[in-house]
């Protein structure tokens, strides 16, 4: 497989968008790969690529920090495997903090 | 049976194996799930819905406090809580006449940006798209700044124990009183409208409905005539000044630790909203608190030794104000579904950046103890409603002689009862004396001056005049002492608070001149229980 996936990304809102330097959403590209990328290796991708500061508080070991709520297509993440969910092109992907103050 | 065994077969199923995708809803059986509320339990969007809706109205009915009719003030921060909540209300009011929420709201929110290190601009801005979600409401809405603290009356700290409220007397009355003021109201705005029209109980629901459109433009601009009080405004729009900005900076500058920092904050917003419901002649305010938030606040005030006033922190009612009660309709929702509806039904919500913004976990009390909830919660996701139930059934024996207690009894910055009056084997007494040695820079004479008022007035009534008026005399010039004279007004956790503070004076007058006046009064009092030995008040002024 050598799919370029194009993925919609949404911070929502509860200021998980601050760490994105205000951007409350983006389209971004993925480089391809052999194998089919899933949500861990997505949020690898974005600490290292949109990520512009304190990524602590974005992630936390190879997740999310606790508190922030991940929607895959508009669904809760939980229900689609979470980590393991292997994306598909032009997936909608948003993340949302809960936490006071964001 | 048969059934119980099954739904038990299902959630063991569930939890083991992964939730799948296509998974359907556990509520219809039909639609696709999209959001999972407790483990095990998926939703479809539909039946999220009405399980949201019916929660919020359930909340409001089994709990009996809001009065038909009766004027309802939401504290809207514009965060995705108190939104949720303003959605709610809207759709509660929006129903069916037999289905209908029949209390009047409005809006409250209070503009911290002073403190939160924006500019004019920014705030300009938010306020701005807050603004046009209130209007879109057609609730009034009042706008207060920050910086208004500073015009805030003395009475704002002063129990209304003495004036009882109109919701004290039976429910027919109130009802009867406000279909009265409303016919006034009415008349005022809309000549047309007979009395007659409004007995009818159909035609004076869409009256109030009408009556709310058109009040909200008069209540904007009530708003701007009403809440200025400073004569100078430097960009012709705020009322206040741009010193007053500078001093609510300073005055939070001065505060040493993020924990106090948002202690504070609370504190102040709190006067600020109950001043524009006293004001406004509102009754009830809503606060948009979730279950989760509860949580942390629950298990951060204990930390913060508020231990005596969790009941009123956290409960659904909270009457510490005597005159106004403080409703949290929000309390049984999880900041996760709040999300979710929010997301899915595209509930507008505002960010505005608070204190603790980018801060790092440990930066408060308040921080470090929402990191662990929330830690906990994803290994162990019954862990927020464990802590909530135990909110719930958390009680002040006290709530109801409310009324009765002398209002020196309340702490002067957060209004609840005392916990400082404790016997002396506490550990409070304990923690007052090792402070008291171990405080380097407060003059001797001070613990001293104590030991020996007490001793003498043991013993005779002539000695006391003596010492007393030498004590009294002792407690004014040093700087230090008039810390503790401050200090002894404010509970144990209010106390914390202001010893986190570089100097009082940067207080708001308000604070200051009431616990001048706190404390002349209980050296008033002291005085006349030396001097008198009937407890009477009226020979009293005599003296």
């Amino acid at each position: 497989l050598n799919t370029v996936y194009g993925l919609h990304l949404g911070y929502f809102t509860g200021g998980a968008e601050l760490l994105f330097n205000g951007t409350k959403e983006q389209h971004v590209k993925l480089p391809s790969q052999s194998e089919q990328w899933d949500v861990r290796q997505l949020l690898v991708w974005i600490k290292t690529n949109l990520l512009k500061e304190r990524p602590e508080l974005f992630i936390q070991g190879d997740t999310v920090r606790p508190g922030i709520l991940v929607l895959i297509n508009e669904a809760d993440w939980e229900l689609m495997g979470q980590l393991d969910y292997k994306l598909e092109d032009r997936d909608n992907i948003v993340f949302i903090s809960t936490l006071h103050g964001g | 049976m048969c059934q119980v065994e099954e739904d038990y077969k299902d959630e063991a199923l569930q939890r083991t194996a992964a939730l799948s995708v296509g998974q359907k809803c556990m509520k219809c059986k039909e639609g696709c799930a999209v959001v999972v509320i407790r483990v095990g339990d998926a939703f479809c969007k539909s039946c999220f819905r009405d399980y949201f809706v019916h929660k919020f109205r359930a909340m409001l009915g089994k709990t009996r406090l809001i009065f038909p009719g009766e004027k309802v003030l939401l504290a809207l921060s514009g965060g995705s809580t108190s939104s949720s909540m303003l959605c709610q209300v809207q759709e509660g009011l929006s129903r069916e006449a037999s289905k209908k929420l029949r209390f009047s709201p409005g809006i409250v929110h209070i503009d911290e940006g002073a403190v939160c290190g924006r500019s004019a601009e920014e705030r300009q801005e938010t306020l701005m798209q807050l603004e046009a979600i209130f209007q879109a409401s057609g609730f009034p809405y009042h706008i207060v700044y920050l910086e208004e603290v500073f015009k805030l009356p003395n009475s704002i700290l002063q129990s209304v124990s003495s004036s009882p409220t109109s919701h004290g007397q039976n429910y027919k009355e109130a009802v009867d009183d406000f279909l009265q003021k409303q016919r006034e109201a009415l008349i005022d705005v809309e000549q047309r409208l007979t009395v007659e029209d409004e007995r009818n109980v159909t035609h004076s629901e869409q009256i109030e409905a009408k009556f709310d459109q058109l009040s909200t433009s008069t209540a904007v601009s009530e708003e701007n005539s009403a809440t200025i009080l400073s004569e100078t405004s430097p960009s012709g729009k705020w009322p206040f000044t741009l010193e007053q900005t500078e001093a609510v900076k300073e005055l939070f500058s001065s505060v040493k630790t993020l924990t106090a920092k948002e202690e504070l904050l609370q504190t102040l917003r709190h006067h600020l909203i109950l001043h524009t419901a006293r004001n406004k002649e509102y009754s009830k305010i809503m606060m948009g608190d979730s279950c989760t938030r509860l949580a942390v606040k629950l298990l951060t005030n204990i930390s913060l030794g508020r231990g005596a006033s969790l009941a009123v922190d956290t409960g659904f009612s909270d009457n510490r104000y005597g005159d106004i009660m403080i409703l949290r309709p929000m309390r049984e929702y999880s900041s996760k579904e709040i999300a979710f509806y929010n997301k899915l039904f595209e509930v507008p919500t505002v960010f505005t950046p608070a204190l603790d913004t980018k801060a790092s976990d440990k930066a408060s009390i308040h921080r470090l103890t929402e990191s662990f909830v929330n830690k906990l919660q994803t290994d162990f996701p019954s862990t927020v409603s464990t802590v909530y139930r135990t909110s719930e059934k958390l009680n002040t024996a006290c709530s109801d002689i409310n009324s009765g207690v002398e209002q020196t009894d309340k702490c002067l910055l957060c209004l609840c009862i005392m916990d400082t009056k404790v016997e002396e084997a506490s550990a409070f007494q304990a923690t007052l004396i090792s402070e008291k040695l171990s405080c380097k820079q407060s003059p001797d004479q001070m613990p001293v001056n104590k030991v020996s008022e007490q001793s003498c007035c043991d013993n005779q009534a002539e000695e006391k005049g003596k010492c007393c008026s030498t004590n009294s005399g002792a407690c004014h010039p040093p700087v230090s002492n008039t810390t503790t004279d401050f200090l002894t007004l404010l509970c144990y956790s209010c106390r914390l608070t202001v010893k986190d503070m570089v100097s009082l004076s940067l207080l708001p007058q308000y604070v200051l001149s009431e616990a001048e006046r706190r404390k002349r009064r209980a050296q008033v009092r002291e005085q006349i229980q030396e001097f008198l030995l009937p407890p009477e008040d009226e020979s009293d002024e005599n003296y």
